[in-house]
């Protein structure tokens, strides 16, 4: 049975590869960059587990800025999939414009609550 | 420090006599030299020049000749325009001391004018200063015609301004009536009988001296014997104050005493309070006072009334160490001489017994020389201590007793001082329940020598001496105070009781352990022995004693805080010392770093990513417009990021704010360019 179960992850694995290697190579630079983001965060909590909260805010600031960024990444790639009807009339152009003017708004607020 | 305290006391008593009672003193070159300081300056009124002349006369000080010259111009210029009568009035007065140069035309002028004026003259001062000026010009221009054709009318007219009660009204029409316009009245009335052509009606003139005796009936008087006038209230004319009353009445008696022949009779103790009045203000501080008071004292010289005669002492502290000699001056109140006359000491009593004289029916002996009356050597029996002398005066020619004024006894409060003897030191500690002599120090108390010695609560200290006065009584001084203060500053004060000769005190430490707040060590002791009448107050250290007390019990009262040093308010404050919040734990700068380091890995990974993902620039537009509208959108996006980078750095939120505007709407502008082409052509290609 063991041998059946690792057989099966591995299969499940290797479907699930092959299936993502099938979305759009735009898609695949957004997911990177979640990847990114998501990975920096939890750097970040590491680090405050290690040495304490004593600039809570700065802790704060970094972490929600990725997270933040995370956040608009992934909506950006929902607006772009060519897969979801809702958002069929909406130019990617457009998409890719409110992307960057809302990480402008958040990295200000970041800034500033940086100290 | 014994010296100083001793001086101190001297002066406290010194000046608390000279409040208490004031023996007047004659006027003397203080006087003077007030005088030329009070009178230097230019006048520049004519009445304000004739008091400084008049002053200058009285004190007999010399004149200066430049001040003459301008001065008797003025004169001339008054008397012959028609200046107004105070001016006219003061101008006579004026030239009545300096003399100057003027035509008898311009004083028959004057005079006729005056003579027209006088009866239509309607208030008192007018009338004043008529009549005062005919007076003036018939003293200095004997053979003008200056009698008055009705001098009846006049005289008159100004006795229907009188009361009753011996005051006078300014006018007719001017109910309140004053002292002052009294005086001014006499004055008149004097000017008017000595003008008139005729005899003035006898029992007119005697109307006028019972209305004199009236006045005399308001004065006032204090109760060292000092009399003088004041008005009740203040009126419609300006206050005159009691020292310008009482002037007005003594120019307006002694006047109306001139030129009447029989003699008015004033009381000698009113005249000689009048007397004490003006010499107890001193030297006054202003010009018009200064005049009054000089002016009024000479016209009570002036025999025209009994003349006072001042008794006066020139020192009431009499040193028994020095043996100074008792000194008594009788002059007039200007200072000359007096007539011959004795002083009596006719007792002298001792404050604390008034009953018994110590001397009695003592005459002064008459030094010529000096001219002072002097008891040469006090009698045994006047010891140190406070006395009360009581003179008379009894003066040789018994029959012008009525020319002057000496009045009764005269209490004179005199000093008697001397060095007292301390002996008979000693100190002791004694043991309480025995009695008996532990230890026994006696001390020279007039050297420096100290002693020490020790003692615990269960014991007593004894320390007595003897003091005895010049004549060697018993004294009794004002302090006998026994100090003893702890090493910690904390002191305690005993007062030196005395039975019979000795004075002595008795401290049982047992009774005292309380009130020492139980605190043990080393006490210094300190004598303080001290008198107005005793030439050697002294304050001394007389050792120090060692005393063992029990420790406080729990309940025993807490120390009471030592009295702060006032000039400790001044200095400088305790430092502040500042608590800080402990600052937060940092951690190590390496760890820092790595992870710092370690941040930054996940971006080389994206990077990483995307070149394995075959990211490239094809899309990229070639032609030049979109191409720079793409260059500026990626410049402005970096743009961006850079002032991030310097808000965090430096900026502020406002300056960043207004450069993100600029800023903003820029990469606004571009962004939608670059976007909206790359659209066209993507639509294009799918159309296509």
């Amino acid at each position: 049975m063991v041998r059946s179960t690792t057989k099966d992850a591995q299969d499940l694995i290797r479907a699930l590869w092959s299936a993502y290697s099938a979305t759009p190579t735009n898609l695949k630079i957004i997911d990177h960059y979640v990847a990114f983001a998501v990975f920096t965060a939890l750097i970040q909590v590491v680090y405050v587990a290690l040495v304490g909260t004593f600039p809570f805010n700065s802790f704060l600031s970094g972490v929600l800025s990725c997270v933040g960024t995370a956040v608009l990444a992934v909506s950006l790639r929902i607006q772009l999939n060519k897969e979801n009807k809702e958002f069929k009339d909406i130019a990617p152009e457009r998409a890719f414009a409110d992307f960057v003017l809302c990480n402008v708004v958040l990295h200000l607020v970041i800034m500033n609550f940086l100290g | 420090m014994a010296t100083i305290l001793a001086k101190f006391l001297l002066l406290l008593f010194t000046i608390s006599i000279c409040n208490a009672v004031t023996i007047p003193t004659p006027i003397s070159d203080s006087h003077r030299s007030a005088a030329l300081q009070l009178f230097h300056g230019s006048s520049s009124s004519l009445e304000e020049t004739y008091e400084a002349l008049r002053v200058f006369e009285i004190l007999a000080l010399e004149n200066k000749p430049d001040v003459s010259a301008a001065t008797c111009q003025n004169v001339v210029e008054n008397l012959g325009s028609s200046s107004s009568l105070k001016d006219l009035f003061y101008a006579l007065k004026v030239n009545g001391i300096l003399k100057c140069k003027v035509d008898r035309a311009v004083f028959q002028g004057t005079a006729s004018r005056l003579k027209a004026t006088v009866n239509d003259a309607s208030t008192l001062v007018d009338i004043y200063y008529t009549i005062g000026s005919l007076v003036l010009i018939k003293d200095q221009a004997p053979n003008v015609d200056m009698l008055l054709a009705d001098a009846d009318g006049t005289f008159h007219s100004i006795k229907a301004l009188s009361q009753s009660d011996g005051r006078w009204r300014y006018s007719s029409d001017n109910p309140e009536s004053s002292t002052y316009a009294a005086g001014l009245a006499l004055e008149a009335l004097a000017g008017v009988i000595s003008l008139a052509s005729s005899e003035i009606d006898q029992s007119r003139v005697n109307t006028v001296k019972s209305d004199i005796l009236k006045l005399f009936d308001s004065i006032q008087k204090y109760d060292d014997g000092t009399f003088y006038f004041d008005e009740k209230f203040g009126g419609g004319r300006e206050h005159q104050g009691s020292l310008s009353t009482t002037s007005s009445v003594v120019r307006g008696v002694t006047s109306f005493a001139a030129v009447t022949s029989g003699k008015i009779d004033l009381p000698g103790d009113k005249v000689l309070g009048l007397a004490k009045f003006f010499l107890g203000i001193g030297v006054p501080g202003s010009a018009k006072d200064f005049f009054n008071q000089v002016e009024s004292l000479a016209l009570l010289e002036s025999k025209r009334v009994p003349i006072p005669l001042v008794l006066s002492l020139p020192a009431t502290v009499y040193s028994l160490s020095k043996k100074d000699q008792l000194k008594v001056t009788v002059n007039t109140v200007l200072g000359s001489a007096a007539p011959p006359l004795t002083v009596k000491l006719v007792r002298a009593f001792h404050t604390d017994a008034k009953g018994s004289a110590v001397i009695e029916g003592k005459e002064l002996q008459y030094d010529q020389s000096r001219g002072l009356h002097v008891l040469s050597v006090f009698p045994d029996n006047v010891d140190v201590g406070t006395y009360v002398f009581v003179f008379e005066i009894v003066l040789h020619d018994s029959g012008s007793e009525n020319d002057y004024a000496i009045g009764g006894q005269i209490h004179v409060p005199i000093y008697v001082t001397g060095i007292v003897k301390v002996s008979n030191a000693e100190i002791a500690v004694l043991d309480s329940d025995l009695g008996s002599d532990e230890t026994q120090k006696t001390l020279d108390l007039a050297g420096t020598d100290v002693v020490s010695l020790s003692a615990n609560h269960l014991q007593k200290s004894r320390f007595s001496f003897q003091l005895t006065t010049p004549h060697g009584r018993a004294f009794k001084p004002r302090q006998v105070l026994l100090k003893l203060r702890h090493e910690t500053k904390y002191e305690h004060i005993f007062v030196v009781r005395n039975t019979g000769k000795k004075f002595e005190i008795i401290l049982d430490f047992l009774g005292l352990v309380d009130k020492f707040y139980y605190l043990s060590g080393r006490y210094d002791f300190e004598l303080t022995v001290g008198d107005a009448v005793m030439e050697n107050s002294f304050l001394r250290p007389l050792g120090h004693l060692e005393l063992d007390l029990p420790e406080a019990p729990e309940k025993a009262a807490r120390l009471p805080p030592l009295p702060v040093d006032p000039y400790s308010r001044y200095g400088p404050k305790a430092e502040i010392g500042h608590l800080f919040r402990a600052p937060e734990k940092r951690p190590p700068q390496n760890v820092s770093l790595a992870f710092l380091i370690l941040t930054l890995l996940p971006f080389i990974g994206f990077l990483v990513g995307l070149l394995r993902l075959g990211v490239n620039f094809k899309n990229f537009p070639s032609s030049a417009v979109p191409a720079t509208y793409a260059i500026l959108f990626q410049l402005g996006v970096a743009a961006v990021l850079l002032l991030y980078v310097l808000f965090w750095l430096k900026l502020d939120l406002f300056t960043t704010l207004k450069a993100l505007g600029f800023l903003g709407a820029f990469l606004l502008f571009v962004g939608h360019r670059i976007l909206s082409h790359l659209a066209s052509t993507s639509a294009k290609l799918k159309s296509a």
